[in-house]
This record gives structure tokens, C-alpha cells and sequence, in this order.
């Protein structure tokens, strides 16, 4: 016993000349308060609940020929992926994948540049400004279903054709729009004008100003407004449900899957456009994490 | 042709951001090309918004700013050949020091190996060579200071204005960065203004010190002027070390008028030359803080003493040198005496000993 004493290391020591009261709640080495275990298997049991389901799926879609919808897994292989883009009854994974990648570059473009330009233009007061803002927080809160029937049966009243790259752009971008030009009014709030200030007394001219100091100093936050747009149009459903034409975009494909399709390949489906999204999420964080390890860990001030 | 002089000269200079408080109101003032000036006053007296004026960041409401011979109101910065440095420097945060300091070149157009060889002989002047690659967060606030001056600096402006250059550092750090701002300003040759607060900061830097305050100039002139021979009240008990006493004018003798006040006997104040006081008057009286000797009552006074008001002992503060002694020698303004160390402690005062405050009859200073 006093061998054992001897060889505590000296923090050891100290802990125990602490007041008796700190005990229950301090941690130590020898054992950890019960709160502890009693918020652990709470927080376990939330990222079963929110994972579970989803690696359900991811699973069963690795499974052979013979698979099924259900468990038991049967056999491994890459069957119906391949069988995913090769299949023409499983509907048009590729084309509508395809549209909707290029649907979600141009919404995340046009939100990254709008969502600056009023980041821009709302920094100071003009007239008006308070209902434009309300106009912009309204079309945020309309229901998306009927704010995309309204899009649908404005563009059938003008006798337009309603297609992925007109009507539901414009539905989507009624709903990236406003999220983006809110992640940018936080963005600039943390932007000191003293820096254009600066920019202007060294002699930068109005655009040199935007492009060498605004732009590079708010990059991170582009960014996040960036994967805003491109996350938001990526897996929207309601707005382009009746906007988005004769050609489905990729949500739109699954839910049609939904009904008719009765293979894993579906469960293939999912595994891949969460694979998308992660690589997308995992680019732009990766990208601000870049960012500011380059400008050093803290930037003062 | 542009002139290289960078003399300054303001002429009924107003500035009002709501049109109807003037913020600046009606200031004159000239400053010699090359001088080191410094407006002083307490926030809000408009010492920043002139400094801003004349970099070309507000517009004044009225009046003319004159650079080198030459009306610069409504020109930019560029135009003006006038440069800033920022409160809190604004250097960018996402470029090196080296990039930092070859911006103007870089808006300019000029080619990078230009530039940068340009921003490396600057960076050598202000002793950044080993930190040339570091970015702004990862130096010192003494460090980003040098930063900020040289990125001022390098277009080779005729005047530098500085707002408030050093409040963003410790007080050691201050000290030795005022110095480096003279060394600047004099290896560099040119116009220097230094917007502050703090007194000392101003009269250890300035050739020209300019005491605002609410958008006026209370008093501009030289350093030792403005601290030992302040105009007014509101200067002498800004820029401190005076004592200021007010009370009635009882008689006018001569060269001196005696003023009516605690003592029995008035005090004697010699009149400032080319002023005239009468009986009655109500006037105000600086007497610097050194000058106050104090004597146990009952002893003789120093010599050249001719008043001597009785006193008690506030309160002592020993400030290394000299010995703080504070007195309820008049009845609503603080009184207070610096005793050099080796004097107080000959002989001591305890806190609510009675003294006599004397001093010599000649530095009493009548004030406007």
C-alpha cells in the first residue's frame, strides 16, 4: 500500500488534498460521475436514431443479385450500382443526376454572387430597405409546394414551357436566395470597413478594393454561402415538384423511384447522392479550413 | 506640377454630419512642411474627424484644406499625396507582410518583382526583414504597428496622418513606439499629424501640439507653450501639471493685480504682458504643480514667496521622483502639490497635516 502511495504521481497528490465537495462532479482518473454515463448513452442513443436508418440503407445496398429490400443482407457485391446507371427501368438515374448537379452549379453560382452584392448593399441604410428585406424573409417562409404550383401555373399562363433550367431555377433560387443573403449579413457583419477604408487610402480603386481585399478576406464565408446554395438546390423537392418540367430532377427521380422501383438499387441510389453530398460538404470545409490556417489560427481584432 | 511640400494649412474648416451640429467648427491652422503635429483633446472634440478631412475620407461642410499650395478638398488620397495610418492599423488579414506593405504598388500596376523588391527595402527601414512572410495575426501589436507605417510609408507620401498610432499598445510598448514614430517621421522628412488623448504622448512627440475641444482649437502652438503657459482653464487642467484657482480681481498695482481669495492677504499674480484687468473682474490662475512648495506654518517662506494659502493634507501618493501631496487648499477644484522625493521626505507631512502652499510670486499665471 505505501509502495503504491509513493509511486502517485505528484497531480495524483494534489487531487486528493482538494476540498471533498468538488469530488462528485470533478473528474478524475479512478472513475467518472454517473451523469456522465447517463448523458452518454442519451447522446448514443440519438446518433443511433439519426444514423441508424441511413446505414441501414448504405448496407443493403451492397448486397448480390439476389438482394432484397429487407434484411437479411444476402450476399456482397456492386451489382446494383452498376445496375443503377445501366438499367433503363429503373428510371433515369444518370440524366436527372446529371441535371441536377448542373441545376445546383448554377443556382449555388448566382446565390454566391446576389448573396455578396446585397451583403454589399444592405451594409448601409437606403429607402426601402426593411421591406425588401421582408419581401426577401417572405418568400422564405411561403410554403415551398405552393410557391412551386405558382411558379408552374405562372409559367403555363405566359404560355411558357416549364423546364429544370427556367421555372425550377427560379423556384429553387426563391429559397437558396434568402439563405444565402442571411449567412452573408452575419458574413459581413464580422467584415471591418476600416479595411476597405484602407484599401481606398492606399489608393485601390472601387473594384480592385472588392477583388483584392473584400473578396479574399470574406472567401470563407463565400464558401459557406456557396454550400448553402449548392446543398439547399440539391435535394429540394417541393419547389421543383411542379416547376421542374418534362425531365425530373434527381430528388424528383427518387420519389418516382419510391414508388415503382422495388430493387436495392435504390438503397444505391441513396449511397451515392450521400456520397455526393459529403464530398461537397467535405470540399467546402476543407476549403475554409485552408482558408484560415493559411491567414494563422486566430486573426485579432 | 505637384508640389512636394507638404505644409498644411486649414481655413475655416467646418464639418457637420447631421447639418446641424458641427462636429468641426470653423478651425484655422497652419503647419510647417516636415513638422511633427498632434491634435489633442478628449473623444468626440473632432481631432479625428479633421485628420480624416485631411486624408480625404470625410469631406468638410465648409472651408479649404490646403496641401503644398494646392485646395485638395474633393480629391482622393492618391491625388492628395497624403497617407493613413488606422486606429487599429487594418492591415489585411489575409496577405503577408511583404504583400501587405506592396499594396499601393500592386493598385498602382506595378510589376511584382517591382514591388516587392520595393516592399523589402521598406520592411528592412522599419526592422521586419525575419518576419517579411508572417500575416498579420501572427505578429505583435508593436510589430503590426511597424506594418501599418511602412504600408503607409512606401508611396512616399508628403504628409502621414496617424489616428491614434499607439492606444492599441501596453503602456511599455508605447513608450518605445513613439520614439520609433519620431525616428520615422525624421529619417522620413515629412509632415507627420498624430491624432491622441494622451498628453504625454503629445508634448514628448509634437513640434506643434493642438489642444481641441467640441470642433474648436483651444490653443496651438509648441509643445512647452501649450504645457507651461496654457491660454485658458479648459487647456491648463487638460493638459495637466497645473493648479488652477479662480476668484475676484481686488487691485491692480502695476505690473501685478492681487486676487481675492482664501488667503487673507490675496494672492499676487503678475499681469500678462499686452492684457489689462480691472477691479472686479472674475479671473482664473494657473500655478504649475512643481512650482507649489509647502512649509509647516510658522516657518519662513521660501524666498520670492509673497503668498502662502494654509492647507490640509488630502491624501500623499509617492510617484518615485517626486512625492504627490493633495491639498484642500481651495475650496471646490483639486490643489496639488509635487514635491521632489528627497525634499518630502526630510522632512514628511502626514495625511490631515496643516501646511502652508507657497509659491514663488512670478509663476502664477493669469489664464484668458
Amino acid at each position: 500500500m505505501s509502495a503504491v502511495l509513493a509511486d502517485m504521481p505528484k497531480s495524483d497528490v494534489s487531487k486528493t488534498v482538494a476540498p471533498a465537495t468538488t469530488k462528485a462532479i470533478a473528474p478524475s482518473k479512478g472513475g467518472r460521475p454517473w451523469t456522465f454515463y447517463v448523458l452518454a448513452a442519451l447522446f448514443a442513443f440519438y446518433v443511433i436514431a439519426l444514423y441508424g436508418p441511413m446505414f441501414c440503407i448504405y448496407i443493403l445496398s451492397f448486397q448480390d443479385i439476389r438482394g432484397g429490400l429487407v434484411f437479411p443482407m444476402k450476399g456482397h457485391s456492386l451489382h446494383w450500382f452498376v445496375d443503377l446507371f445501366t438499367q433503363v427501368r429503373t428510371g433515369d438515374v444518370k440524366g436527372s443526376f446529371d441535371r441536377s448537379i448542373k441545376l445546383a452549379v448554377i443556382v449555388t453560382v448566382i446565390t454566391v454572387v446576389v448573396s455578396f452584392f446585397a451583403g454589399l448593399g444592405f451594409r448601409k441604410r437606403f429607402r426601402g430597405d426593411t421591406f425588401v428585406f421582408y419581401m426577401m424573409i417572405g418568400s422564405l417562409v411561403a410554403p415551398g409546394l405552393v410557391l412551386g404550383l405558382g411558379t408552374g401555373l405562372l409559367f403555363q399562363a405566359l404560355g411558357l414551357n416549364a423546364s429544370w433550367y427556367t421555372s425550377a431555377l427560379g423556384a429553387q433560387l426563391s429559397w437558396t436566395l434568402p439563405f444565402g443573403v442571411l449567412v452573408m449579413f452575419a458574413v459581413m457583419s464580422r467584415f471591418n470597413h476600416v479595411w476597405e477604408e484602407a484599401a481606398y487610402d492606399l489608393g485601390a480603386s472601387r473594384w480592385q478594393s472588392i477583388r483584392l481585399v473584400m473578396i479574399p478576406v470574406l472567401a470563407p464565408g463565400l464558401v459557406a454561402v456557396a454550400l448553402f446554395g449548392f446543398t439547399l438546390s440539391y435535394d429540394e423537392f417541393a419547389r421543383s415538384l411542379q416547376t421542374a418540367g418534362s425531365l425530373n430532377t434527381l430528388p424528383l427521380e427518387i420519389w418516382s423511384m419510391t414508388l415503382n422501383v422495388t430493387s436495392p438499387s435504390l438503397y444505391a441510389l441513396g449511397t451515392v447522392t450521400t456520397i455526393v453530398s459529403f464530398v461537397v460538404i467535405g470540399a467546402s470545409l476543407g476549403t475554409i479550413v485552408l482558408i484560415q490556417k493559411r491567414r494563422g489560427s486566430a486573426t485579432k481584432g | 506640377m505637384k508640389s512636394d511640400r507638404g505644409d498644411i494649412e486649414l481655413a475655416g474648416v467646418c464639418k457637420s454630419f447631421d447639418g446641424a451640429t458641427y462636429v468641426v467648427d470653423g478651425v484655422n491652422l497652419k503647419i510647417a512642411d516636415g513638422a511633427y503635429c498632434c491634435f489633442i483633446g478628449p473623444s468626440g472634440c473632432g481631432k479625428t474627424t479633421i485628420l480624416r478631412m485631411i486624408a480625404g475620407h470625410d469631406d468638410p461642410t465648409a472651408g479649404e484644406i490646403v496641401i503644398g499650395g494646392q485646395n485638395v478638398v474633393g480629391l482622393a488620397p492618391v491625388q492628395r499625396r497624403t497617407a493613413m495610418m488606422f486606429q487599429s492599423y487594418a492591415l489585411f488579414p489575409h496577405l503577408t507582410v511583404r504583400e501587405n506593405i506592396a499594396f499601393a504598388l500592386r493598385v498602382r500596376g506595378q510589376s511584382k518583382s517591382d514591388r516587392l523588391r520595393a516592399a523589402d527595402a521598406m520592411i528592412e527601414k522599419v526592422r521586419l526583414t525575419q518576419f517579411a512572410d508572417r500575416l498579420p495575426a501572427q505578429l505583435s501589436g508593436g510589430q503590426q504597428q511597424r506594418v501599418a507605417l511602412a504600408r503607409a510609408a512606401i508611396t512616399e507620401p508628403r504628409v502621414l496622418l496617424l489616428d491614434e498610432p499607439l492606444s492599441a499598445l501596453d503602456e511599455q510598448l508605447r513608450v518605445q513606439m513613439r520614439q520609433e514614430l519620431r525616428r520615422m517621421q525624421q529619417e522620413l522628412g515629412i509632415t507627420f499629424i498624430h491624432v491622441t488623448h494622451t498628453q504625454l504622448e503629445a508634448i514628448a512627440l509634437a513640434d506643434l501640439v493642438v489642444v481641441m475641444e467640441q470642433g474648436r482649437i483651444k490653443q496651438a502652438g509648441p509643445a512647452r507653450d501649450v504645457y507651461a503657459h496654457p491660454h485658458d482653464r479648459y487647456v491648463a487642467e487638460f493638459m495637466g501639471g497645473q493648479n488652477v484657482l479662480s476668484g475676484r480681481v481686488e487691485k491692480v498695482n502695476g505690473a501685478s493685480f492681487t486676487l481675492a481669495q482664501a488667503a487673507p492677504e490675496g494672492i499676487e499674480v503678475p499681469l500678462r504682458p499686452r492684457s489689462a484687468v480691472s477691479v472686479g473682474d472674475k479671473v482664473d490662475i494657473a500655478v504649475r504643480r512643481d512650482d507649489v512648495a509647502l512649509v509647516r506654518p510658522g516657518r519662513d517662506l521660501p524666498p520670492g514667496c509673497t503668498t502662502s494659502l494654509p492647507s490640509r493634507v488630502l491624501a500623499i501618493e509617492y510617484q518615485g521622483y517626486f512625492v504627490k501631496v493633495m491639498l484642500d487648499t481651495v475650496p471646490d477644484d483639486e490643489f496639488v502639490a509635487y514635491v521632489p522625493e528627497k525634499t518630502f521626505f526630510a522632512d514628511p507631512f502626514a495625511v490631515g497635516d496643516v501646511v502652508m502652499a507657497t509659491w514663488a510670486t512670478g509663476s502664477a499665471l493669469p489664464l484668458a
